[in-house]
């Protein structure tokens, strides 16, 4: 019992708001947990290149090694070290989907504030269009889009941008509708503030949550799709260590036997795609008044 | 006496939504008739009050007066000057003057501003203190609501907050603009019953202190005969009784108004009341009964109320009914 | 033997912030046909004492301590099977919100009918509709309208329905939740004048549960005042009116406003309702109470016979308190 609680005090001060985090029942252990995950992956990343073993890109080693002491999770068909590839390789992706993350925050938002405060022929207008992009497989979008713009970070955050500020735009637009109906937005335009004021300071914060909701779970998204882009061809090239890739070819070897190729960045993938989830999950939850906790 | 506030034939119309079909093949439209030709005025510095049941208009008439919501048709004066088309600069300068207190302090209170910013926003709004100036005002305000020390109150938020202090913060946000004219939309009613006299003599010393006059909005007779000056009683829409509190309370004339009084209940195991009993229910405000929008319910119905629409007469000094007993 | 009997009656809410004691030591009876009008405020702890009643507090809320006898059973010990026999048939809840409380896919006959049906599995289908279509008539609406969906009936209406399915089953005793609260006051007179009907005709007893202290007075034999989960005072309505002994009793009937008095002088009681996670220790309203003494803020006050059927939960009323200056 005591072990516990020293645990949970160095933690407590490690983390601010970790405390109020663990009261909030099994919602608050799913945010630490994916925070957890998360905070693991992206500081492995970013010290990757001084711990990695090997070279990621240029150290070849024997070619389709099994996991062995040497190389603990094999080589690829390049001679890669797989290891060296798995710490230094997330890096990719998690630009790729903060960048879009930003992007759609950046147009989504603001488009979906607007719209559904402006109402009438511009907002029905505007929702249709967006709701025809929403239609779309995204997948599908991000590829066509990818295959315009050529490979690279940049590119493909755009492209999956595009798919995602449909969610962005929806989310807000319909929060903004009840929103707007309020007493305390109606009390506030009775006190005489101009439209921007009123949207700033009155509609924009108590929206904020619902976003914050949206923008983990379309990190866990995008970082999906990055993968898919790049295993179809259209990411980036054999030159940048990214997980991504790695999966594309380990699957064209899994035949022949050679499972570590596709199946430790899998793993990687997966782990990332779950931090955001449950933190985006468990943030959810916590905003759900009806859950008892 | 000088009228601050003078409504004259207000009508308040909300269309109804058709459906797809009805939009292709019918040119009807159905309207909610919420204000359906209200005349009033208020004397400064009295508190008059619109008193009825849900649904006759009271809320939505205490809304056209401080332009939340547009008149379908007629005119509201603010001193003699007629605002009922203003929009801008000049509508932004008349909210200075006129203020509106909800019925829900749960929901009239930004839940991500803290108390301070809110109440001290209204200055902010027309560019009257900013900075420490402002900080003193909403200091001063939050004192004079009895939300003391206000030091302790600037830096809550509403959810920390029972009711009665969040209705106490949506007054003192009212009053910062030292406005003329306040209209309070059922203030007391999401209120513990204990509390409700704290925040009524509030308001009636403010009337006092800061020269205020009240439109005071309420289902609860007893509270209006409690506070008020006036009253007038409406009914899907309309203005059916009207006059100063002595009269009306002594001397009912309408039909409903009697009706309405004698439903009231008292707290005294003692009196036995007998209430007056009323047929039906109060009809849906988009078909209106024709005449006497009252006829189908009353029980001294003659031939000529279905036909004809009552005017509002004065039957004794200052005491309007709308009835063809009279 | 009384047809309820409450002894001690504790209920808790179990939070992830603290536990909430709504409901501590309330104990009276009621007879068979009586009238009990439960009256508080927020936090009062009147409702979750109507929903203990039924076994029906939600989570996390638990029935702490104490006993409830129904006829002489106590209620606490059955079995959940047990209890539902219990629920609807002897013991009948009128929710306060009549526009969120009916099911608004089923027929309004079909509510009765399947209500008869569940209770009473040996009806046959006609008898369970005869016997809708009586209480229909005894509620003031047209039998026709046994096949109308909830949405085309008002509030009023609704509220009426709601009563039926209360008494459909002639319970011994029907405990009302607010139920005037979301409708006008000439619905309002209306309804409650139902109640008391339909109570006269089927010889209920009724448990009246509102923050409106004049409808209590008016149509309760006694009245219990709740504040912050304690019972304060206990008295037939009479002698209530005419002699209220708690600060908080006479606090509350100073602020009411009486339509038919004119030139009231009305007081409110100072201060705010308590924190239920953490109210006041000893009496529980010592903070607002203008006859509080030292005492009052250490040491819980008991329930005291003042005589005539009357309890005060207040020290003034105790040997020392009443020496006390």
């Amino acid at each position: 019992m005591n072990k516990v609680k020293i645990k949970r005090s160095i933690l407590a001060h490690l983390i601010p708001g970790f405390t109020s985090l663990t009261k909030k029942g099994s919602s608050g252990w799913m945010i630490i947990l994916g925070l957890a995950i998360v905070l693991a992956l992206v500081v492995m990343t970013a010290i990757g290149p001084w711990i990695a073993p090997h070279d990621p890109v240029w150290y070849m080693g024997p070619i389709r090694d099994p996991p062995s002491f040497q190389f603990p999770m094999g080589t690829n068909h390049l001679g890669q070290d797989m290891l060296s590839r798995i710490l230094v390789g997330g890096s990719i992706m998690l630009q790729v989907a903060a960048l879009s993350v930003l992007v759609c925050f950046l147009i989504g938002v603001p488009l979906g504030l607007f719209s559904s405060y402006v109402g009438g022929l511009f907002d029905s207008t505007l929702s249709l269009v967006i709701d025809a992009v929403y239609a779309f497989p995204g997948l599908v979008i991000a590829i066509a889009i990818a295959a315009m713009l050529g490979p690279g970070v940049i590119n493909m955050a755009l492209s999956i941008s595009v798919v995602y500020i449909p969610s962005y735009f929806r989310i807000v637009r319909s929060q903004v509708l009840s929103i707007k109906e309020l007493t305390y937005v109606e009390a506030a335009k009775a006190t005489g503030a101009k439209w921007h004021t009123v949207l700033s300071r009155y509609i924009f914060p108590n929206v904020i949550p619902s976003i914050v909701v949206v923008a983990t779970i379309n990190f866990a998204d995008a970082i999906l799709t990055a993968a898919g882009l790049t295993f179809i061809g259209l990411g980036v090239t054999y030159d940048i260590p990214d997980w991504g890739w790695d999966l594309k070819n380990g699957w064209s070897y899994l035949a022949s036997r050679s499972w570590w190729i596709i199946t430790f960045p899998g793993l990687m993938i997966i782990l990332l795609a779950l931090g955001f989830t449950l933190i985006g999950e468990g943030l959810s939850e916590l905003q759900n008044p009806k859950l008892q906790r | 006496m000088s009228e601050i506030i003078k409504a004259e034939q207000l009508k308040k119309y909300f269309p109804v939504q058709k459906s797809f079909l009805e939009q292709l093949f019918t040119r009807k439209m159905s309207y909610v008739k919420a204000v359906d030709d209200v005349t009033f005025s208020v004397k400064k510095g009295e508190i008059f009050t619109l008193a009825g049941e849900s649904g006759c208009g009271k809320t939505t008439t205490g809304r056209l007066v401080v332009r939340l919501l547009k008149p379908t048709s007629g005119a509201i004066y603010f001193n003699g000057e007629d605002v009922t088309k203003l929009e801008g600069e000049k509508l932004r300068l008349l909210r200075r003057k006129m203020q509106i207190i909800f019925q829900d302090p749960y929901a009239s209170l930004n839940p991500r501003m803290r108390l301070g910013d809110a109440v001290g926003h209204p200055l902010e709004i027309h560019g009257l203190a900013t900075g420490e100036e402002k900080q003193k005002i909403v200091l001063d305000v939050l004192d004079k609501v009895g939300l003391s020390p206000p030091e302790q109150f600037i830096d809550l938020f509403p959810h920390q907050l029972s009711g009665g202090q969040r209705q106490r913060a949506a007054l003192a946000r009212s009053i910062i603009l030292k406005p003329d004219f306040i209209v309070a939309d059922e203030p007391v009613s999401m209120i513990d019953v204990s509390l409700r006299t704290t925040i009524i003599d509030l308001m009636l010393g403010f009337r006092k202190k800061l020269g205020l006059t009240y439109l005071f909005i309420t289902h609860d007779l007893a509270v209006a005969k409690y506070i008020s000056d006036r009253i007038a009683i409406m009914y899907l829409g309309k203005i059916i009784e009207m006059g100063s509190k002595e009269r009306l309370f002594l001397n009912p004339m309408h039909p409903y108004t009697q009706a309405l009084l004698s439903a009231i209940p008292v707290p005294d195991p003692k009196r036995k009341r007998k209430m007056i009993e009323l047929k039906g229910e109060v009809p849906s405000a988009i078909n209106i009964p024709s005449g006497c929008r009252f006829h189908p319910r009353c029980s001294y119905k003659k031939d000529e109320c279905a036909e004809k629409e009552p005017q509002l007469i004065e039957v004794e000094k200052d005491h309007y009914v709308e009835c063809s007993l009279y | 033997m009384p047809l309820l009997e409450i002894s001690s009656l504790g209920v808790d809410y179990r939070t992830s912030r603290g536990t909430v004691h709504a409901v501590e030591d309330v104990s009276f009876s009621l007879e068979k046909g009586e009238t009990l009008g439960l009256a508080g405020e927020s936090g009062s702890g009147k409702s979750t004492l109507g929903l203990s009643i039924m076994r029906l507090v939600p989570y996390p809320g638990v029935i702490a301590k104490g006993r409830i006898k129904i006829g002489g059973k106590d209620i606490l010990k059955l079995p959940e099977q047990e209890m539902r026999l219990i629920r609807g048939r002897k013991v009948a809840y009128v929710f306060q919100d009549p526009m969120i409380s009916l099911n608004p896919v089923k027929r309004i006959g079909a509510h009765f009918t399947e209500l008869i049906n569940t209770h009473e599995p040996t009806t046959r289908k006609e008898a369970a509709f005869e016997r809708t279509s009586d209480i229909l008539k005894n509620l003031g609406l047209l039998p026709e309208r046994i096949n109308d969906y909830p949405h085309q009936f008002s509030g009023g209406m609704r509220q009426r329905i709601m009563i039926g399915l209360a008494i459909a089953l002639n319970p011994d005793l029907v405990i009302a939740d607010e139920p005037t609260t979301a409708l006008d006051v000439i619905v309002q007179a209306k309804i409650l004048d139902l109640l008391e009907g339909l109570r006269k005709t089927y010889g209920m007893a009724l448990i009246l549960i509102s923050h409106d202290v004049s409808i209590l007075l008016e149509r309760c034999d006694k009245i219990i005042v709740m504040y912050a989960g304690h019972m304060v005072e206990y008295a037939n309505s009479t002698e209530l009116h005419k002699n209220p002994k708690h600060p908080y009793t006479q606090g509350l009937l100073q602020s009411i406003p009486n339509i038919e008095l004119t030139d009231q002088k009305l007081s409110a009681i100072p201060g705010s309702p308590p924190n239920m996670l953490n109210p006041p220790k000893g009496c529980r309203f010592w903070p607002r109470c203008s006859h509080a003494k030292k005492k009052c803020s250490s040491k819980e006050p008991p329930l005291i016979d003042v005589g005539n059927n009357h309890f005060v939960r207040c020290f003034l009323y105790t040997e020392e308190g009443a020496n006390n200056e």
